[in-house]
């Protein structure tokens, strides 16, 4: 029992993950039609978003101390927070240590504003073009940008620790009857699943409550009809692609404290979402996020040593294995909409 | 009016005669001049230096360029000269390798055994390297470990752990200066049975490939003979990013040690769960839990952060050992790239030294004649303290380091503290030892190619 629990918290951390980049990913085809390979691309920038608010935070000045020497011998140079100076060393110690969850703030604008860089600079230009194209074009993207970042930032993985009150684990078994130990669980991946309940519950909202949302919701069912009546829908739907990219950017801020991030964690990411989306059935926001948690419950179950000694390696082939059940039995995936990728 | 006798089937005709006649030596000679392949005849010599230049391990395989080129900076006496200085062999004199001028190239390995072959190829086959140094992968080093062996060049490995490198899938054309799997164990099992006790219960999570499988049976076989028990052994794909799932279980098994047999970047993202899942604060079968990571580097270490505070593991080479090899080599490493060398640098810049010095002593850079010079050869002054290159497998036999995450770093390179220096002897093996393929084991022939 304390084993099933312990996966299904897993699957839904995991699944957290996967449902926010599939949301991003599934607001973009549903709003533009077009298949983003960039996506990843965008969660691993949101991730550095955090790593270079941590740096800029972090930025020092040289002090020697004459009664330390460096690994040469000579007088030991000791890294001074700037920010320790102005505001005392608990201050700006804990300013430092809360640097991810403040990287959320920082994080919306620079995701929003890559978004829509890479919507008007690039992606528009592949409206017309087959859905080969604006894959291949995408893909390139997502290349040049881990690139980029890896040019800045290095190969190896940065640590972004959480801040120590949110870091470590709780006994959630003890709580509900269980003995000591059963079911423990770390705070900052329940962090990470609540924060993302909350985005995604927001998105929805956002799509179902506002004006704004009723206009791209039937932007997205009849794009032509809403341009007739005179709504700048093509406006609208850019703001989507920020929004979209915020998702994922925001996504990637919260995924630093569990493994340090490096400039390749978007591709980890990137064909995994896709199967959600396609699970999930092509332009269907709840789809996206059913998978999303479905998928990740289902890998967590299946990475148990119970599941791999039985059938070795089905921790890595399940979800696509539920991906050809899926499409064998559902071709439209679990809530995808008529005629979406059909024509 | 003279006629002219030629016809244009003639002349062609004769021509074709005439240039053949002229070529002959030359077809006939041109294998048999060179004596081995690659025979540098002009005043420079090329070597081969084939590392991850992109991928997940870009940073260590930079490392291993820089110290590869500082390496290349002293046979030509330039710098400070580097280890030259405190090299017990004294054939080297700063004027390149047999007076010719050592220049390089270099491959990307990316990590992968395909691309690793086919940069190692091409260096040999378009830019005349004599000899392939470096390299930070188990796969990769027995892949191109097999290419060298086929093109008759000498193969220099870099950081390679697998105890099939000089096991099973050991060739007469390979050296390896880095440790293996089997000495990590060796070394770490009297250290663990010390601080944690000998009744233990350990969990291995193991990555899925080649030197996964070795470390984990090297270091399963080390502290089951101390009186360990294994409570279970769970392989997780190379490709994993996110450990959570392997990791949920492990408080409730029974253990209370995990062994993490992983590298790079599952290692950093392993540990860094297990820690999260507050596994180092809990209590097992009423002790302390604790984690092990048999293979330690530097820049792994930093990729970790605070999560590897108090772990216990391995390493080949410290920057910190205080032996004058290792002083000379800091130094000369530290002043010119502003940073301590890494345990994968370090190799690659002996293994090129001990290449050159091969070379030296042998008179000839023919992969047979330097692989000769290599067997047997016992050295110091190169940072590792006294070492033997063993002729039957061609792996250097030297100390190995046990080492702790530092509980309180000063600087950002003080993240490892040394906690033992354990002896040659104690990681000896012989060299038909199951784990190395056994009996069957066996270098073949030096090839020389050409």
């Amino acid at each position: 029992m304390d084993v099933i629990l312990l996966q299904i918290l897993n699957g839904l951390d995991k699944g957290s993950a996967y449902a926010l980049i599939a949301l991003g990913l599934t607001l973009i085809f549903g709003t533009l039609g077009v298949v983003n390979f960039a996506h990843g691309a965008l969660f691993m920038i949101g991730a550095f978003c955090a790593v270079t608010l941590q740096k800029f935070l972090s930025l020092s000045h040289t002090v020697i101390d004459e009664s330390q020497t460096d690994f040469l011998g000579n007088p030991l140079k000791v890294e001074m927070r700037y920010i320790e100076d102005w505001f005392g060393p608990e201050i700006g110690g804990g300013i430092v240590e809360w640097s991810v969850p403040l990287s959320v703030l920082f994080a919306i604008p620079v995701m929003v504003a890559v978004g829509v860089a890479m919507e008007r600079g690039l992606i528009k230009h592949f409206y017309h073009r087959p859905h080969a194209d604006q894959i291949l074009v995408t893909f390139g993207l997502a290349i040049v940008l881990q690139e980029i970042i890896k040019y800045f930032f290095g190969a190896n993985p940065i640590p972004t620790p959480a801040p120590a009150a949110l870091a470590g684990s709780i006994d959630l078994g003890v709580m509900i009857g269980f003995e000591v130990n059963e079911i423990v669980y770390p705070l900052w991946r329940m962090v990470y699943f609540a924060f993302a309940a909350v985005i995604i519950g927001a998105v929805f909202a956002f799509l179902q409550f506002t004006t704004f949302g009723m206009v791209v919701r039937a932007g997205m069912a009849d794009r032509e009809t809403v341009g007739l009546l005179g709504i700048n829908i093509d406006r609208r739907f850019t703001i989507m692609f920020g929004i979209a990219a915020a998702v994922a950017g925001l996504a990637g801020v919260m995924y630093t404290p569990i493994n340090p991030p490096n400039y390749h964690m978007g591709m980890d990411f990137l064909v995994l979402s896709f199967v959600v989306v396609v699970v999930g059935g092509m332009g269907s926001l709840p789809g996206a996020v059913l998978a999303g948690f479905l998928l990740g419950i289902l890998e967590s179950f299946a990475s148990t040593t119970w599941a791999t000694t039985t059938i070795p390696g089905i921790n890595q082939v399940i979800i696509y294995l539920v991906a050809i059940v899926v499409l064998l039995t559902r071709p439209r995936g679990l809530m995808g909409r008529k005629g979406v990728m059909e024509d | 009016m003279s006629k002219s006798n030629f016809t244009r089937r003639g002349v062609l005709k004769t021509s074709a005669i005439a240039g053949a006649g002229v070529a002959l030596p030359t077809i006939f000679t041109a294998s048999s001049a060179a004596a081995y392949t690659n025979e540098p005849t002009g005043s420079t010599v090329t070597l081969g230096f084939n590392v991850p230049q992109t991928g997940p391990y870009a940073d260590e395989g930079n490392d291993e360029l820089l110290a590869q080129q500082l390496a290349v900076e002293h046979l030509n006496g330039e710098g400070d000269g580097g280890c030259l200085n405190t090299f017990t062999s004294k054939a080297l004199k700063g004027n390149g390798i047999l007076g010719k001028k050592v220049e390089y190239v270099t491959g990307d390995t990316q990590t992968k055994s395909d691309a690793a072959r086919a940069s190692a190829k091409s260096m040999i086959e378009k830019d005349g390297a004599i000899m392939i140094n470096g390299g930070s992968s188990s796969g990769v080093a027995v892949a191109v470990q097999g290419l060298c062996q086929e093109a008759g060049i000498i193969f220099m490995a870099g950081l390679t752990h697998s105890n099939d490198t000089t096991g099973k899938d050991r060739k007469a054309n390979g050296f390896r200066h880095f440790f293996n799997a089997y000495m990590s164990a060796a070394a770490l099992a009297p250290v663990l049975a010390k601080e944690f006790g000998e009744d233990r219960r350990a969990y291995h999570l193991t990555a899925d490939y080649t030197w996964g499988w070795t470390q984990e049976e090297s270091i399963k076989a080390a502290t089951e003979a101390m009186g360990w028990e294994t409570v279970n052994a769970v392989k997780t794909p190379l490709a994993a990013t996110d450990f959570s799932s392997y990791i949920a279980p492990v408080l409730n098994s029974g253990a209370d040690v995990l062994v993490l047999n992983h590298y790079g970047g599952n290692m950093v993202n392993s540990l860094t769960n297990a820690v999260q899942f507050g596994l180092l604060d809990k209590m097992a079968n009423g002790k302390d839990f604790k984690i092990v990571v048999p293979l330690y580097s530097e820049l792994m270490a930093a990729g970790a952060g605070e999560n590897i505070k108090g772990v216990l593991g391995s390493m080949n080479y410290n920057w910190q050992l205080d032996n004058e090899g290792s002083k000379a080599f800091v130094k000369s490493f530290g002043e010119k790239y502003g940073k301590p060398p890494s345990n994968s640098a370090q190799t690659c810049y002996a293994q090129v030294l001990l290449y050159a010095d091969a070379c030296e002593r042998a008179g000839t850079f023919n992969p047979c004649g330097v692989g000769e010079a290599l067997e047997g050869f016992e050295f110091d002054g190169l940072g590792n303290g006294p070492t033997l290159y063993r002729a039957a497998d061609h792996q250097c036999f030297k100390d190995v380091l046990v080492v702790r995450g530092a509980q309180n770093p000063t600087n950002q390179y003080d993240t490892l503290e040394i906690v033992e220096v354990t002896p040659t002897d104690q990681v000896m093996y012989a060299p038909d030892h199951p784990m190395f393929g056994g009996k069957e084991a066996s270098l073949g022939k030096c090839n020389p190619g050409a």
